[in-house]
This record gives C-alpha cells, structure tokens and sequence, in this order.
C-alpha cells in the first residue's frame, strides 16, 4: 500500500490534450543547469559549422546579418513539463546549412561550458531547428541560454542545447552528454523517448 | 550486512554511522520557531539515532502518486527515536510551506536517513577548538552540534558566528543563550543583517571580511570550521576564512542552494 | 536554480551504495585534486544530477532517475576511496 502524505497535493498539474503524453503544463519558465551558467559576451562570441572538409564561422555581427526567423512553437521538457506557444527570434539551421557543404548525416551540438547533445541532420532542416537569441521578445537571459541556444521543439527539450557555439558534423549518431548518461538518443516526446 | 557505514574522521580515524534508511515519523509537536519557521518534533518508529550534524530527506506523496523529495538538517543528535528539525518556509517552495502552514500532530512523514557523515562533529574525537559558522536557517546541524558538546560535557572550545535578518530570525534563541551561559560557554557571535535589538552596538549588515575575521577563532589556531547556509553565504565566507590563512581542508561546508 | 554541494548526494546514492557515497575520496581527472565527494559542486538540473569538481569544474559523475531505473555514470573520476570498518564493529 503506498504511502500519501496527508493533506498534501504539491504544485498544480494541468493536464491538456494538446501534450504529448506524461507531461503537464507550466506557465512560467523553470531554470534548471547541468553546471553554472557561462558568461559570454556577444562581441567575444562565434558560431561555428564543422564538416569533414573544414569549418564555417559566424560572428555575432555577421550571425544577426543572415535572415532571421519569428517562431511560435510548444516545448516539452523530458522532466514532465511544458510550455504551449512559446515565441522566439532566430536564424533557422536551413538558413544556416546554405553556407555548409557536407556528406555527413549527424550533427553533435557544441555549447560554452562544455555540454553537447546529438541531433541527425535531417531533424535540424526543413524549418524544424534555429539558433535562437530571443524569447519572448527579449535578448535570451543566460539562465535560459543567452546569447543563443539551439531550438529544436519537435524533441524533448534537452536537445535544445543552452550557449550553443557549434555543431560538429559526424558519420554516426554519437551521443551527446544526457544521451550517454541515460537518456534516450533520440528524444521524441509524442513517443516518449525519455530514456535508453 | 552491517547496520554502520565506515567513514573517516579528520584525524583519519574510523568513526561509524548508522546505515540509512526510510523510516516513518509521526508528528508530536509542531510549533513556530520565528514567523518564518517552524519546529518540528517527530517520533520516528526503528530510528538508529544520528551524529550531530546529519540530515534527512523527507518525501511527500500526493494521492495521485507524485512526490516532492527534500532535505533538511536535524537539530537533534543521539540514539533516541525523537528527532527535531526547524523548517525554513521558502516563498515558491512545494515542500517547505507543507510542513510549515499544514503539517499537525499526529500527521505522519517519510523520512530517509541519517543521512551525510561529512558535515558531523563528534565530542572526544578532535583536541581542536571549533568555529561553528550559520547563515539563517544553517544554523540547525550547527546547534545540534553545540548542543551534542554541551550534553557530553566536552569542554573544547566552541565558536557559533550566527548571521540573521532581525531578532526574531533567531533559530533556538533560548537554547544558544543557555549554551552560552554554561561554565565552558558557547562563544555567541550574532550579526544582524536588517534589523538589529535596541541598543545594539553595531548598525545592521551583512557579515563582512573584517567582522568574520574578528569574530572566529584564529587561523593559527588551527580549528575545525563548519559553515552552512545558503550557497553564496558559504562561498563568500569560506573563500574569506582561505584568504585568512586557514587551511581548506579544516572547513566543511553545507549549501543549502540559493544566493 | 544554484548549485548545492557533495553533501546533497547522501539520500539519493544510499539507494544504490552500501557506503556513504558523500564520503568517498575521489580523484578529478581533469586536475587531479583529491577530495571527499561532499565537497563537490551538485547541480540538480531536473533532468539528472551533475557533480562536479569543487576545484575546477570538470563533470565527476551524473545520475539519472526514472520511476523504475536510475543510470549513474563516473565519468570524472577514476577510482573511489572509501573508508572499511573493521568485522568487530
């Protein structure tokens, strides 16, 4: 017989048929790490490609130059919460890809402090992925990423990589930090690809 | 399979814990300790008692099965069932209003412990004097230390640095004031952060370089220091006490998360 | 979220580890410090535990829970040191 604590039912959980399944919605941002937060300042940071043939940069300058998007999108954390028409401004990874040349199928995301997680390259294309620097029609705070992180909503939210810097092209789906520490390599929340 | 876990003490000897487990409390008595906090005391069925300065982890199940898991220092030390806890309530917190605002008599609680052999001061195990540091609710493993000498009767000199934000912040007021009053008195050092008692010598402030300096025993003296509270409290006042000359290694630290 | 220290980890690693966990000595890879892991940064990002370094930061191990599993990587570190007691007790 499991235990209930009298008289205690913990923060709302809404449920909402638009989730996918074993999630619950928020309403506010919840700020969660796997280390402290980098510090890095906009005129010091780039944004690099690398393939089997060599490596494309951008700077911040050069980066606000290329065609930015508005998105509108829900998130869904692997920890069970998400968010439902969140917005945010950045520069789609088709845009991006337009300057890259590879054969390679898989991508492993690189961000400020060490974090990675991997993403096949076909899930980051055809209006799926940005490298966001806006949420909410604000700079991205760094407790949530700022300046930029990788947007891919259509996956649990860890693929989201925080400080992104970079994606390294590779000939097999690697795995990425969580992904070698349990969780699943793929991530698809209407699945529930939570865990290995 | 052994009831104790093997742990190393600071002078490298064996000391031994009881092993942890999960337990259920039942709730004797609930009263306010500041307008913040309250005092909890628990009977807990098959306790193997704790060393001053442990923890436990307390989990609330909801009926539709989701819980909430956090810690908590205890006050109390020994091999009795009873044990104490002083419960900070958090402004956003899930766990902390529970048992603060709802919690009665007779309710029961999971606890999971003792817990942590890091943050333990035992009397008789070390010839060296002791600086207790507490930033606001750090306080509790801190007097379940001073309190755990008192009742052994140890006479090693004792040190409690205690940062909070007005008089009524006070976590076992009565309790330190008699400990400071005892013939191998607890040294009290109180600070005052936003509101200090009428006539108070010094104006209200965060502890500073300079008052923790003056205040703790001297490096060359070599003590143990234990420092708890929140994070940035016990980062800031532990890089001071390195930067005095006090070797790393003789201060333990507990964050309780937060700025 | 801040981080907490070693200490935090003593309720979640009793499951797994007949030893306290927070006080296994351990080496860093990335600097070689040694020290007990309660002295170790612990952020609890949601998704899993990470422990890091108190010197210098590098990833120690992690920990991930489910409802029936739990994954626990010492990633940082290469051996633990861990205190014996003696069969007398």
């Amino acid at each position: 017989m499991s235990f209930i604590t009298r008289g205690f039912s913990g923060r709302s959980r809404e449920r909402d048929e638009r989730l996918p399944p074993g999630q619950t919605l928020v309403h506010d941002f919840p700020v969660l790490s796997a280390g402290p937060t980098p510090d890095i300042d906009t005129a010091d940071w780039e944004f690099t490609v690398r393939t089997e043939s060599g490596a494309t940069s951008w700077n911040w300058d050069e980066f606000m130059s290329l065609k930015i998007d508005d998105v509108n999108t829900d998130i869904h954390c692997v920890t069970h919460w998400s968010k439902l028409g969140t917005s945010w401004r950045g520069v789609s990874l088709d845009t991006i890809f337009e300057h890259v040349e590879t054969e390679l199928d898989y991508v492993m995301a690189h961000s400020y402090g060490g974090y990675t997680t991997n993403v096949p390259l076909d899930e980051l294309l055809d209006g799926k992925a940005w490298v966001a620097f806006e949420f909410d029609g604000e700079p991205l705070d760094p407790e949530h990423g700022g300046p930029a992180r990788l947007l891919v909503p259509h996956l649990y939210f860890w693929k989201s990589a925080k400080w992104v810097r970079g994606l390294e092209m590779m000939s097999s789906d690697e795995p990425g930090f969580w992904e070698q520490n349990g969780y699943h390599i793929h991530g698809d929340p209407w699945k529930e690809e939570r865990y290995w | 399979m052994s009831e104790t876990v093997g742990t190393v003490d600071a002078t490298g000897g064996i000391r031994t814990v009881p092993r942890a487990g999960w337990h259920v409390g039942t709730v004797t008595a609930t009263n306010r300790e500041t307008p913040n906090a309250s005092r909890l005391e628990l009977e807990v069925d098959g306790w193997p008692g704790n060393a001053p300065g442990q923890h436990l982890d307390v989990r609330l199940t909801a009926p539709d099965g989701y819980t909430a898991t956090r810690s908590y220092s205890i006050a109390s030390s020994g091999d009795s069932t009873r044990v104490v806890l002083a419960v900070d309530k958090l402004p956003d917190g899930e766990v902390s209003p529970f048992l603060v605002d709802e919690l009665r008599e007779g309710d029961m609680l999971e606890v999971h412990g003792p817990l942590g052999a890091f943050f333990v001061w035992r009397p008789g195990a070390e010839p060296r004097p002791v600086q207790l540091i507490a930033g606001g609710s750090g306080v509790v493993p801190l007097y379940a230390i001073a309190n755990a000498r008192a009742e052994a009767g140890d006479e090693t000199p004792f040190r409690l640095l205690y940062s909070v934000r007005t008089p009524d912040d006070v976590y076992f007021a009565r309790e330190l004031e008699a400990l400071a009053g005892t013939s191998d008195p607890l040294r009290l050092d109180l600070v005052y952060t936003r509101r200090a008692p009428d006539g108070w010598p010094t104006p209200p402030g965060r502890i500073t370089r300079e008052v923790l300096e003056a205040a703790v025993v001297p490096a060359a003296e070599h003590p143990l220091v234990y420092v708890c509270g929140s994070t940035g409290f016990v980062e800031r006042v532990a890089d001071w006490l390195v930067g005095y000359g006090h070797d790393a290694r003789s201060i333990r630290t507990e964050r309780y998360g937060g700025t | 979220m801040q981080h907490v220290d070693g200490n935090a980890l003593a309720g979640p690693l009793a499951e797994f580890f007949a030893f306290d966990v927070t006080m296994a000595v351990a080496r860093c890879e990335g600097c070689g410090s040694t020290a007990e892991l309660a002295r170790a940064m612990v952020y609890p990002s949601g998704a899993g535990t990470v422990v890091r370094c108190g010197s210098c930061g590098q990833v120690l191990m992690t920990l991930v829970e489910s409802e029936d599993r739990a994954w626990i990587r010492f990633t940082g570190m290469g051996a633990i040191e861990v205190a014996r007691v003696s069969p007398a007790g």
